[in-house]
């Protein structure tokens, strides 16, 4: 696979090293990507002068006009399907659905066209766009504003699907993603959008289909992505008081999956713990789950756990605490491997 | 419109989103879709060849011009007949009949100029000709060895769609996207053109599509081909009122072309293109016409129509009208036709050659271009499975 790497300089970063939250990393990713080649514009509903609901594209319609920060009619299967027609003219549009709940609408587009052009057409036609979808709850919102969709998109041959955990990744793994010539559907942690970290303007971590291992151990495996993330690496912590050595390893990459890491974790401690707020049913995680069993069947020592959503509509917000995986769940879980 | 208080349904009397009122001859008959198109309908040439002006919309034709025309229009009927008759020799796994069409497709076609986009259904064999796919690029699809393998690039013709109504929001996408770079506002301009049926007309992405074109004042036509059906069902059952004029709820001009008139919708689409051009676009255009043949070959027309429709139609052809124009004005010769004829033959001779000689596609293929950049999970995938495939090459299984 050519993955692309990124280390190009960006005007937009001053400091080699700056503290910046998910939201402002991503906004500045988009910045740089909009400087660093006209062609990339933005496109989603209240994205302009609002600077989008939770203001990732804050400022940008001001700088950069609006012919590349559209204000578009509200319109998910306009948003998608407008965009293939400018992908195909030589855009490079980068599409923001407002909520998870909301991409459904732009399901057929994205599911008939923009995953089915390049293959139909035997590579002819490119479609170089990124989805940005908020993703997961935590938020208390109403119905449709929590969900976590992104098994749906996995499933279909012809997308990739990334998402970022961290601010780094969040400012590099989005201009990657508007690089790469095939679509991304790129979920972004919206609950975990204002938590801050720094980010190194300079260079990028690494490509953007690998998965990373956040924090080795020894005891047992723990793979996650996007808002679940710090999740599990405070129950590492919290384990780590009890003795007991947890490693922890951000997919950063749905579709293609990066499981080398895992496979090899897996084969060290012979256990694994997957923990997503999606469902389970069908879902990463049981992927995650049978690629396990069959590269590491004879390194197990426990069956591959999960610790996810339950198997329902994303619940009033008041129960949301009970359904999103916590830390709590997943040291159940990590006792449950180890006891087995 | 009365405001909402006064507003009444229109009730069984109104004018049907068909045409006119039927007549109470078509009635007795039994005719559930009519054949009038109404009195907005544009036509300049009538079925019985006759030249009628328009004031509105006129056309400056040449004998060499409509000649040509006459041409364009036979040999895609002899396609569209020759690929019936592969599917039916088991040749092709479905076919989608252009049979009665053929005006509405080669007149729009024509009026398009090279930097002008197309985006197809697919049942748009006739422009696809216009664009300089050659026929047998269309085949692979209806045996099942490709997707379509003409340049949507170069021919500016994108791949069929067989969504219905997706390619309208892709079309409005790439309108834009002349706009922006700034091809539009002369008439060294750029336009696109985008078509579909009376049935996607009731597709969300349609109205979407009507909405993007109209706020973002794309260089779209609009060109809806109104054949009376959606497989089994009448225009009636997508719209109460006739579909051109749904255009003006969303801002722009909706025009109704007689599509079996080949000069007419040459006229209306040339005039709309320009438009488009200049910076006026979006516009409807919608091709009254008849789909003369079955849905598909898999469809049975018989269930759901009475033959006394098609008996009908078959008096407004699209191509007699011309045909019998051409004599009339002495502009073509017994000679010209016996030509075309035997143009159309010798197509229809290559067509089916290639067609039984179009190999099946390598098992490999299964996996070619799904990605741009690659994906190595499935490169494993595809690995394993040639592997596998290539153990029974040797004759071990």
């Amino acid at each position: 696979m050519a993955a692309p790497t990124m280390d190009r300089p960006t005007s937009a970063a001053p400091a080699a090293v700056q503290t910046l939250t998910i939201a402002k990393a991503l906004n500045n990713g988009l910045r740089a990507s909009m400087e660093a080649n006209p062609k990339v514009i933005v496109m989603g509903e209240d994205v302009g002068k609002l600077g989008g609901v939770f203001r990732i594209t804050d400022g940008l319609q001001k700088d950069f006009g609006e012919q590349r920060v559209l204000d578009t009619p509200l319109s998910e299967s306009g948003i998608i399907g407008a965009a293939v027609g400018l992908a195909i003219r030589g855009y490079r549009p980068v599409c923001e659905i407002q909520f998870d709940g909301f991409i459904f609408p732009g399901f057929d587009q994205i599911v008939s066209q923009v995953a089915k052009l390049h293959y139909r057409t035997q590579g002819r036609l490119k479609l170089p766009m990124v989805i940005r979808v908020p993703f997961g709850g935590g938020i208390g919102a109403v119905e449709h504003h929590s969900e976590s969709p992104e098994s749906y998109f996995a499933h279909t041959a012809g997308l990739k699907v990334v998402t970022c955990s961290n601010p780094a990744d969040a400012y590099w793994m989005i201009q990657q993603a508007i690089d790469c010539d095939d679509p991304v559907l790129f979920f972004e942690p919206k609950r975990r959008y204002y938590e801050k970290g720094e980010v190194d303007t300079t260079a990028a971590p690494g490509p953007l289909f690998r998965s990373r291992t956040l924090r080795t151990g020894t005891d047992v495996t723990v793979v996650t992505y996007g808002p679940s993330v710090r999740t599990s690496m405070e129950a590492a912590a919290a384990a780590e008081e009890e003795g007991r050595s947890l490693e922890v390893i951000d997919l950063r990459t749905l579709s293609p999956l990066d499981l080398a890491p895992v496979y090899e974790s897996v084969r060290r401690t012979g256990r694994l713990v997957v923990v997503t707020e999606a469902p389970s049913e069908s879902s990463i995680s049981s992927e995650i789950a049978a690629k396990v069993q069959q590269e590491c069947f004879y390194s197990l020592q426990a069956p591959v756990l999960r610790v996810t959503g339950f198997d329902t509509p994303y619940p009033p917000s008041k129960l949301e605490e009970e359904f999103l995986p916590d830390l709590d769940r997943v040291l159940h879980a990590v006792d449950r491997s180890l006891a087995w | 419109m009365s405001s909402p208080e006064k507003w009444t349904h229109p009730g069984p009397d109104a004018a049907p989103a068909t045409a006119a009122k039927p007549t109470a001859e078509q009635v007795i008959a039994g005719l559930r879709a009519t054949d009038e198109g109404g009195a907005d309908l544009v036509q300049l040439l009538t079925p019985e060849g006759e030249r009628v002006q328009h004031p509105d919309f006129d056309i400056d034709i040449t004998a060499e011009e409509l000649r040509g025309l006459y041409r364009d229009m036979v040999l895609v009927r002899r396609v569209d007949r020759e690929a019936n008759a592969l599917q039916r020799k088991g040749q092709l796994g479905i076919w989608v009949p252009l049979l009665g069409q053929e005006a509405a497709q080669i007149g729009a076609g024509r009026a398009m100029r090279p930097e002008d986009m197309a985006f197809p259904s697919y049942r748009e064999h006739g422009i696809a000709w216009t664009r300089g796919v050659k026929p047998t690029e269309l085949l692979g699809i209806f045996r099942g060895t490709d997707n379509g393998t003409w340049d949507p690039v170069a021919t500016r013709f994108h791949p069929y769609t067989i969504v219905i109504g997706n390619q309208v929001l892709n079309a409005a996408g790439y309108a834009m996207g002349q706009k922006f770079d700034g091809k539009v506002g002369d008439s060294d301009g750029e336009a696109t053109i985008c078509f579909f049926g009376d049935g996607a007309t009731s597709q969300g992405d349609v109205h979407e599509g009507f909405v993007w074109a109209a706020v973002y004042d794309a260089p779209l036509v609009f060109f809806c081909q109104n054949n009376q059906w959606a497989i089994s069902e009448p225009t009636e059952r997508q719209s109460r009122l006739p579909l051109y004029q749904r255009a003006r709820g969303y801002g722009f001009p909706g025009i109704r072309v007689d599509g079996n008139d080949v000069l007419a919708t040459l006229a209306v689409t040339r005039w709309a293109l320009e438009e488009c051009r200049q910076g006026n676009g979006p516009i409807l255009i919608e091709a009254f016409t008849y789909r003369m043949d079955a849905h598909t070959t898999s469809d049975d027309p018989s269930r759901y129509r009475l033959s006394d429709e098609l008996e009908l139609w078959k008096l407004k052809d699209p191509i007699e009208r011309v045909k019998v124009h051409l004599v009339k004005q002495q502009w073509a010769d017994q000679a010209f036709f016996e030509s075309i004829e035997a143009e159309a033959e010798q197509i229809a001779i290559e067509l089916r050659d290639y067609c039984v000689n179009l190999p099946d596609p390598p098992p490999g293929r299964i996996f070619s271009e799904v990605y741009a950049e690659g994906n190595p999970v499935l490169e494993a995938q595809r690995d394993e499975f040639l592997a596998y495939h290539a153990g029974f090459a040797g004759g071990e299984h």
